[in-house]
């Protein structure tokens, strides 16, 4: 399975998005201040947590006993490449479509 | 969870607009292979049922061989096409599997084009999403957000 289909499948989740763009934004945080303003559980914060280092969008700093989460924004790279290629794959083609019809013979 | 392997569900994108030319004109553009190459992708498309073909765009290292393996189920001049649009190669096994019907409709002054990219599975989400434009803005925010611009 190529790693940026995981992108996607791991970033289509909200609460997930979430995590990972408060951990950009604030650097190095535990599971338990991720929890709070999560609006879920902190098992399910874990779970999240989970997904996002097994797509390499998050990586772990153990400090004595508490582990703290961080973002690796560099890992967003193929799919930025992708969506930039792609992104908007059939809207995009309508719009070449109509641009040869005009160009085209009658 | 286990995923159930029958009657999963599947999600489509459509595509429909309205356009300014004659069905016989959009029906050249859809299904003549140059002219496809221009709007579409590169393609060796012959309007023939059961006539394999490929897509073939620029490869995304470690995201996509750019290869997308397709088969005509049906060809109705100047109505109706379908074709297979499957994931090609070491990609085919857990790929997309799914299909693009082309429908025409004579409306006045011009043609109503209407495209449906029908058989996501859940796992093809991501793709559907990208494909149909949902992921522009999620990963514009992604970006600002982690600081990636440029």
């Amino acid at each position: 399975m190529e790693p940026a289909a995981d992108l996607f499948r791991t970033l289509s989740d909200g609460t997930r998005r979430g995590l990972f763009e408060r951990l950009a934004r604030e650097g190095e945080l535990s599971v338990r201040v991720l929890t709070e303003g999560a609006g879920v559980s902190q098992p399910a914060v874990s779970q999240h947590l989970k997904a996002l280092k097994g797509a390499g969008l998050v990586g772990e700093l153990r400090q004595g006993r508490t582990v703290l989460y961080s973002a690796r924004p560099e890992a967003l790279r193929p799919l930025i490449d992708w969506v930039a290629h792609y992104g908007r794959f059939w809207p995009e083609r309508f719009d070449r479509l109509e641009q040869l019809l005009k160009d085209m013979d009658p | 969870m286990t995923a159930t392997a029958t009657a999963a569900p599947t999600a489509s994108i459509v595509v429909e607009r309205t356009m300014p030319h004659p069905p016989a004109k959009v029906w050249r553009a859809l299904t003549q292979s140059p002219l496809m190459a221009e709007w579409l992708m590169q393609n060796d498309f012959q309007p023939v049922v059961g006539h394999r073909f490929n897509f073939r765009a620029t490869p995304i290292p470690n995201m996509w061989n750019g290869v997308t393996d397709c088969e005509v189920l049906e060809v109705v001049p100047e109505q109706r096409l379908v074709y297979t649009w499957n994931a090609s190669a070491e990609e085919a096994a857990n790929g997309l599997k799914t299909t693009v019907t082309w429908t025409l409709t004579p409306v006045d002054g011009g043609t109503h084009v209407r495209m449906e990219h029908a058989g996501f599975r859940p796992q093809d989400e991501g793709g559907r999403q990208a494909m149909s434009g949902g992921w522009p803005r999620i990963v514009e925010g992604l970006e600002r957000v982690a600081g990636q611009q440029g």
